[in-house]
């Protein structure tokens, strides 16, 4: 069983970035009077912009208990990491007594990630449709409009591929967007952005330009939307070199995701899901960040390690519940990064249970899945006892009807027959 | 101006001519009629008579003189095989990036398409380090990894170089977001030409600046053929300048320096104040598309001489120096002999240059930080971690 140790000096913490904003006070009166105030004046940018990255490091929740090897980041100092048991599972209402948290459904928990990254950092903005006045198609950005101002809180008209376009060119100078894509599918009007000067410009400019933008909207197959309303943008994006593609499944991990992708210096694209926006979750009160190439250890097993994300998690967790009572003891990760994958995590599993399910959204051909089967395959294939078992949706248009539309994504019925196979 | 200060530093062996001219020329001021009027939209134009000085026509002989054997020099490069894959030259559009240098600061931003090689010189790049680039070194602006079509320098707001067609100009609205953002009374120019000027996404770009009162100024270089394709063949209406309708634009010969240098110095006036305007340069390239293009099957020979000979922005600016006894013939002459030497000792020092290293493959993907392992094509052999 995992241990929620807290961090020591928590008030500490807190009493520090309190400190830190006082820097800001006068951005956010500045930025808290009415519509007519537009951004943030030069001096409050440029004193964000010299004083570079040295923003104190946040307490990094890892999802398991492991030492920082040498070749991640050597700035997070291992003292203020805190291991954490994962997410709402309530394996341990004892731990989650010592600090009781708040309850938010996940637009909550992503509205409060950006308002902290807002309120921290003067340059981070929103630039989307109906994010402003409207609050957001999915209430992701409701009142942040009121709070910081027409400016950072951009209402763009209906013009994806010039919008992207406009977040990468802030970008370029300095200012970390964040773009709203109203619903995933619409973004591939951006794709041009997003793949050529989102992920190339670091790398064709020899290194001078950042681009630290954060893309995200909801996708997936949602409930009827109809083909074109439940696209699975992740398959077309990742082979994007030079972005980085997440994918939140709860609660804890959208506002620590969120918050990661605003502070990373590449471009994110951060995977929302239509259906899961209003699942509640109690969450600590205190700041925290989730690491963005990093998967999270959903529940711990020994037969076979089912590897999913997004609304998949869903799926085989109910399957879980199944397999539990027919005597199997699935391990589920939730992979949470699509590019990078996390091998570590993964490869771990692997060597111990010998037997992979990937169970995704994406259609069988080019997605996910089949990357991963991929790396797998040529990384572990020495630990597997069976070839990896990859479900994934129809390669079909999601149809409208209801019944059909079920039909085209796995359900969990298929996920205990295939472990049943699988575990034979 | 700038460009030729540095450059004039930049060498062992001092430039004589050239050095004694610029330094004894005087800035008292010149007013200097262009050669046409302004045609406007929805705008009052500028006056024809521009404030000019000895000094800064000298200076635009001298530069417009250096990126003109940049081009020409790169072409025979290109034939030697030395700059592979697309080579876009600008020679007979230089009047366009001296005139815009001349009225603006190192704060303003210019983003351009992929015929970016004269605005990175005037932006203030060396000739080492785009001949380096060009040809692929390690010692080019952007580490050799971009080519011709890469060419950026943020530390002087030259922000590339983009090889899609169209697709900086929706970077060029982030810009100018970006400078209205943080107040600081800078401007954005974003170039194209009049094939780009078709794009969807110029549309979209012109409705959130104006929407949004960006400082933005839209600058399109009609040099009247899109690839090979004829304005005329190409849009239903070649006024560009018009486009943008509830947009002001302006309409520029942009053969003539000064008429460029007037027209900007108003769109920067114009941009702070009441956000977007066009400005159309009308000038024309004497190289093809590209060093693949000929140039010379969708348009006549005469034609491109015919230019050379009524328009051509060089001899416009010999003319006018040579009209106001600013330099004789002679010293001309020399500085003409000089930029060359000069070229050809930049050419010399980047051909010495290695090539990138293999790690330089990986470097730069992701900023710094990311512990992420990449791989080859061969997934097994070529693995390296991400710096």
């Amino acid at each position: 069983m995992y241990q929620w140790r807290m961090i020591r000096s928590a008030t500490a913490i807190l009493s520090f970035f309190s400190k830190a904003s006082i820097a800001y006070t006068f951005v956010e009166t500045e930025a808290s009077m009415a519509a007519a105030s537009f951004g943030v004046s030069s001096a409050a940018v440029q004193a964000v912009k010299s004083s570079a990255s040295p923003l104190p490091s946040l307490p990094v929740i890892r999802s398991e208990a492991r030492p920082i090897s040498g070749r991640i980041n050597r700035s997070r100092n291992a003292g203020k990491i805190a291991t954490h048991a994962v997410a709402a599972q309530t394996e341990n209402p004892a731990s989650a007594a010592s600090k009781p948290g708040h309850e938010v459904l996940l637009f909550e928990a992503l509205r409060e990630g950006l308002e902290e990254e807002m309120e921290r950092d003067p340059r981070v903005c929103i630039f989307g449709e109906d994010v402003g006045h409207y609050g957001g198609s999915y209430k992701v950005s409701k009142g942040l409009a009121d709070k910081y101002g027409d400016l950072r809180v951009l209402d763009t008209p209906i013009a994806e591929n010039s919008f992207t376009g406009m977040a990468v060119g802030a970008a370029m100078t300095g200012l970390r967007p964040v773009v709203e894509g109203m619903n995933m599918g619409f973004l591939l009007l951006a794709f041009n952005q997003i793949s050529d000067n989102c992920g190339m410009l670091h790398y064709t400019s020899g290194g001078q330009f950042t681009i630290p933008t954060v893309i995200r909207g909801p996708g997936g197959v949602g409930r009827q939307l109809g083909a074109e309303h439940s696209q699975r943008l992740e398959s077309y994006f990742q082979s994007i070199p030079g972005i980085q593609m997440v994918a939140c499944s709860t609660p804890y991990n959208a506002k620590g995701l969120m918050k990661a992708a605003i502070r990373s210096e590449n471009p994110v694209v951060l995977f929302e899901h239509v259906l899961l926006y209003n699942l509640k979750e109690r969450i600590p009160d205190e700041e925290y960040v989730v690491s963005l190439e990093e998967a999270e250890m959903v529940r711990p097993g020994e037969h076979v390690t089912i590897l999913t994300y997004s609304r998949m998690r869903y799926h085989v967790m109910q399957a879980a519940k199944t397999l539990v009572n027919k005597g199997y003891d699935p391990e589920v990760i939730d992979i949470r990064s699509l590019k990078p994958f996390d091998l570590y995590t993964i490869g771990n599993s692997i060597k111990k249970t010998h037997k992979v399910l990937i169970v995704e959204e994406c259609m069988r051909t080019g997605g996910i899945g089949a990357s991963l089967t991929a790396a797998i395959n040529e990384n572990f294939n020495d630990y597997l006892d069976a070839p990896i078992v990859c479900l994934s949706s129809q390669d079909v248009p999601t149809p409208y009807a209801g019944t059909l539309e079920e039909v085209t994504v796995v359900q969990p019925s298929q996920i205990v027959t295939a472990v049943e196979q699988l575990c034979r | 101006m700038a460009l030729t200060r540095r450059s004039l530093h930049l060498h062992l062996i001092r430039p004589i001519f050239s050095a004694r001219l610029l330094t004894t020329a005087s800035t008292s001021p010149i007013s200097i009629e262009t050669s046409l009027p302004f045609t406007a939209h929805n705008i009052d134009p500028p006056s024809r008579s521009v404030q000019t000085s000895p000094h800064e026509l000298l200076s635009f002989f001298r530069d417009m003189v250096l990126m003109r054997r940049m081009e020409i020099a790169s072409d025979s490069l290109y034939k030697a095989k030395l700059i592979r894959g697309f080579c876009h030259l600008y020679d007979g559009q230089e009047a366009v990036a001296i005139g815009m240098e001349a009225a603006i600061t190192r704060k303003d931003c210019i983003i351009t398409a992929y015929r970016d090689h004269c605005l990175y010189l005037g932006r203030g790049g060396t000739l080492v380090e785009a001949f380096a680039e060009l040809m692929g070194r390690n010692g080019g602006c952007s580490k050799g990894k971009g080519g011709s079509m890469h060419f950026y320098k943020k530390d002087a707001g030259f922000y590339g170089g983009h090889g899609i067609v169209g697709a900086q100009i929706p970077l060029g609205c982030g810009l100018a977001f970006a400078q209205k953002y943080s107040k600081d009374d800078s401007v954005s120019f974003m170039m194209y030409g009049d094939g780009a000027a078709n794009q969807g996404q110029l549309f979209e770009a012109l409705n959130m600046a104006a929407l949004w009162d960006l400082p933005a100024i839209l600058v399109c270089e009609n040099n009247h053929y899109g690839m090979g394709t004829a304005e005329w063949r190409a849009a239903k209406s070649p006024a560009y300048f018009k486009r943008g309708d509830y947009v002001p634009g302006l309409k520029v010969d942009g053969m003539d320096a000064l008429a460029v240098k007037q027209a900007c110095k108003f769109a920067k006036e114009h941009a702070l104040k009441n956000g977007p305007i066009i400005l159309e340069m009308d000038t024309y390239r004497y190289h093809g598309h590209s060093m693949s293009d000929p140039g010379s099957t969708y348009r006549t020979r005469d034609e491109i001489s015919g230019i050379r000979q009524e328009r051509d922005p060089v001899e416009r600016v010999r003319k006018l120096i040579l009209a106001h006894d600013l330099a004789t013939e002679k010293e001309m002459k020399d500085t003409e002999k000089e930029v060359r030497k000069e070229v050809d000792e930049a050419i010399a020092k980047a051909k010495e240059m290695p090539s990138p290293d293999p790690s330089e493959l990986f470097t730069n993907v992701y900023v710094k930080g990311l512990g992420v392992e990449a791989f080859g094509a061969d997934r097994k052999e070529l693995r390296a971690v991400l710096p």
